[in-house]
């Protein structure tokens, strides 16, 4: 059904265009002034300058992996990240650490851990199923590459990006 | 329920969550109870191994009618009699159904007990699910689930036990998760009859361990991984490969010899990653031994034939398929049927046998053989026939006594009688034939998934199928015909062996109208009796006996006798 739409009658102050397109310009000279005074700056001058501190604690980035404070990779590679997540970003392969290996008693690691970063979405499920705290979405935005192979971050690249986290539980001491 | 009954065990009614239903005699009432649609949840109990009663999990509410003074039941309005409730919880994997006997499956002190049994069993269990292998098909996973608490009461350290040690050869155990069900110690028992497992020491520093001098190293050591309903026994090989939720399975069964264990073959992205043994009463039991379970390690090998591949200029060059078939199917062409000999395999399947015999009738060969392979058998399930479908060769006269015209056919490769050879998925240099023979002859036509010493004679490659890459179906030691499932996809340009010979069949002698292994199996139904009146999907899960066999089981035989007997092999000797 078609819609039949109204137009607005015009006044002959609206029909001439001339009052609008002025007052128009006074905003701009306004804005021109203030600019040249040094009262106002609209424009961040984007990568030399960044709203990074700005960003909010709840800030979703590049998920990374991250070691304990005793050094170790917390991931034990139980791939429930690789289960969870939706767009099937995330490949692991996990292998047996050796039997004197400093962290042994953990026994498994995750021997390749690859996100392609072109397939996720940023949605933090691998954070919230790792049993471990191993994986964190970190505030890195910008992730770019020249090739499809330079957004896959593999796992050298996740632990550079995560760091080491404090305050996380410690389950495999001794008293476990 | 009188559906499940032969006719000369007699019932007894027992009432199961206030629902009065009929059981043979000598049913556990923890069977009885799963028959009514109420599974009681159990660690030590196995249906296929003796009760203990140990692990305490299957505890439930029991009572016996209600006697009056004269020593007869004494019955309620509707007939039936009042049951007297016993005051405690009864273990229901060490009773069997009686008369008038009266369950409760969930009643509140059947679930007070549960979570009870529940938090003593994690006391000292380590909660490293993420990197214990049963994840995600571990019993007490589940049962926690249910019955377990979000939190324990137990502020002491845990008891610290042996962590990855080495049972035996394809066994690994972790102490500190075991919940001493004995399950595994009573399969070594009773099923393997090899008694190397047991536990030591006392309380909850018990653990299970290997008597000092032996290991756990028998043929069916890998059946304790599949019983363990935790985490404690895991298979060396799976170890850590891969998370079993990620897993597609496919049920099949084994092919390595003739018994034809049903399996399901567990699978990720194109990757065969473990073989598991599937229930069922006529073949296998529960079980399977592990040289059948493990070999499945060559669908990935690098020796793979992944192209087809002609003879051009003194050597292989690949090609497609197209070309190879027609350059094959040229070659035999060239030669009359007494100057050709086929030498299939044990290992095909019945349609492509069928193929092949279809093939031979159409280049009028008589010289037609399968190469037997033979091992050590044992009483339990390896037979000594290594080949999964002699019967099938046998039923479709490619082979009245595998192996009997071998030597036929390579003398008379050897003098030059023969001179195109069509050899299926085995090795020719294994059948006796010398390798000058081979490289003398104008033809040889080679079907293999492996590259072996002969692939290098060939005139013409045509990669082929693994068993867990195809369907078709295959006729076991006893008779029983079984459907294979394919589980993955061939690699490279490997194709079905189905297919294979379809094609170079047309190619011989114009087209045959098929396009589907259905019909294959539907035109080799028409021509042999046996298979009338069944198709692929008729065979099912778990297989059809068409052959008489001396020792094939008889249906009425209860499940619960069938483990605990050895099944001894001859019928394929």
């Amino acid at each position: 059904m078609a819609i039949t739409v109204r137009r607005p009658n015009l006044s002959w102050k609206e029909r001439i265009y001339l009052p609008a397109i002025l007052s128009g310009m006074v905003i701009t000279m306004r804005h021109l002034k203030n600019m040249i005074f040094g009262r106002t700056k609209v424009t961040m001058e984007y990568p030399e300058e960044k709203w990074d501190s700005h960003m909010p604690e709840h800030y979703r980035g590049a998920p990374a992996l991250v070691r304990d404070v005793a050094g170790r990779i917390r991931c034990v590679a139980c791939q429930l990240c690789e289960f969870i997540c939706p767009p099937r970003a995330i490949k692991i392969i996990p292998g047996e650490l050796p039997g004197d290996d400093k962290f042994a008693k953990v026994e498994k690691y995750p021997n390749e851990f690859d996100i392609d970063m072109i397939r996720c979405i940023y949605c933090g499920m691998c954070e919230e199923v790792c049993p471990e705290q191993a994986i964190f979405l970190r505030k890195d935005y910008a992730i770019t590459g020249f090739t499809r192979e330079d957004m896959v971050h593999d796992k050298e690249k996740l632990l550079e990006i995560g760091g080491v986290m404090h305050g996380v539980v410690l389950k495999w001491n001794e008293k476990k | 329920m009188s559906d499940q009954v032969s006719a000369p065990v007699p019932l007894v009614n027992v009432q199961v969550d206030g629902v009065w239903r009929q059981f043979p005699k000598g049913t556990r009432l923890i069977e009885a109870c799963e028959q009514a649609g109420s599974y009681v949840p159990r660690y030590c109990y196995h249906k296929k191994l003796s009760s203990p009663g140990n692990c305490r999990m299957c505890l439930i509410e029991m009572g016996m009618p209600k006697m009056g003074p004269d020593r007869k039941p004494v019955t309620g309005d509707d007939g039936m009699p009042l049951i007297n409730w016993m005051p405690r919880p009864q273990i229901s994997c060490a009773q069997d159904v009686a008369e008038g006997m009266g369950v409760r499956t969930t009643s509140p002190l059947v679930e007070d007990c549960r979570r009870g049994v529940m938090e003593f069993l994690l006391i000292n269990h380590p909660l490293d699910c993420p990197i214990c292998d049963q994840a995600g098909e571990c019993r007490l996973q589940e049962f926690s689930v249910q019955y377990g608490n979000a939190e324990s009461r137990f502020l002491e350290n845990k008891v610290k036990k042996p962590k990855n040690v080495e049972l035996g050869p394809r066994v690994t155990l972790d102490d500190e998760r075991c919940i001493l069900c004995s399950r595994c110690i009573r399969f070594c028992q009773e099923i393997a009859k090899d008694d190397v497992l047991g536990f030591i020491d006392r309380g909850s520093h018990s653990v299970l361990t290997a008597h000092p001098q032996k290991k756990l190293e028998n043929n069916y050591s890998l059946n304790t991984v599949d019983i363990c309903p935790v985490g404690a026994l895991t298979s060396s090989d799976f170890r850590f490969k891969m998370r079993v939720w990620f897993l597609k399975e496919t049920k099949s069964f084994c092919t390595s010899c003739a018994t034809g264990c049903n399996t399901v073959i567990g699978t990720r992205e194109g990757v065969v990653y473990r073989q598991t043994p599937r229930e069922n009463d006529a073949v296998n039991s529960s079980w399977m031994c592990d040289y059948g379970r493990l070999n499945f390690d060559y669908l990935h090998s690098h020796r793979r034939l992944l192209e087809p591949k002609i003879y051009s200029g003194g050597t292989l060059v690949p090609a497609d398929w197209q070309t190879v078939i027609a350059d094959a199917a040229g070659q035999l062409k060239h030669f009359n049927g007494p100057q050709i000999a086929i030498i299939a395999s044990g290992r095909m399947t019945n349609e492509e046998l069928w193929l092949t015999s279809r093939l031979a009738q159409s280049l009028g060969v008589h010289l037609i053989d399968i190469v037997p392979h033979r091992g050590a058998g044992d009483e339990i399930l390896l037979s000594e026939d290594r080949n999964p479908n002699t019967n099938g060769a046998r039923l479709l006269r490619i082979s009245e006594e595998p192996g009997a015209r071998l030597q036929t056919i390579a003398r008379a490769v050897e003098r030059g009688d023969v001179k195109a050879l069509v050899v299926l998925g085995e090795n020719p240099l294994e059948a006796g034939i010398s390798a000058d023979a081979l490289s003398a002859l104008p033809a040889f036509v080679l079907l293999d998934l492996l590259e072996n010493p002969a692939t290098r004679y060939a005139t013409a490659l045509l990669p082929s199928a693994g068993f867990a890459e195809k369907r078709g179906s295959m006729i076991n030691g006893k008779g029983r015909l079984q459907r294979l499932n394919r589980a993955v996809s061939p690699p490279g340009q490997a194709r079905d062996d189905w297919e294979i010979l379809r094609d170079l069949i047309q190619a011989v002698s114009g087209q045959n109208g098929i396009y589907t292994i259905e019909e294959v199996f539907a035109q080799m139904s028409q021509s042999v009796r046996e298979f009338s009146g069944l198709s692929l999907s008729k065979i099912g899960d778990l297989g059809v006996q068409v052959m008489e066999s001396a020792e094939s089981p008889s249906p009425d035989e209860p499940a619960k006798n069938e483990g605990n007997k050895p099944e001894s092999e001859k019928a394929a000797s």
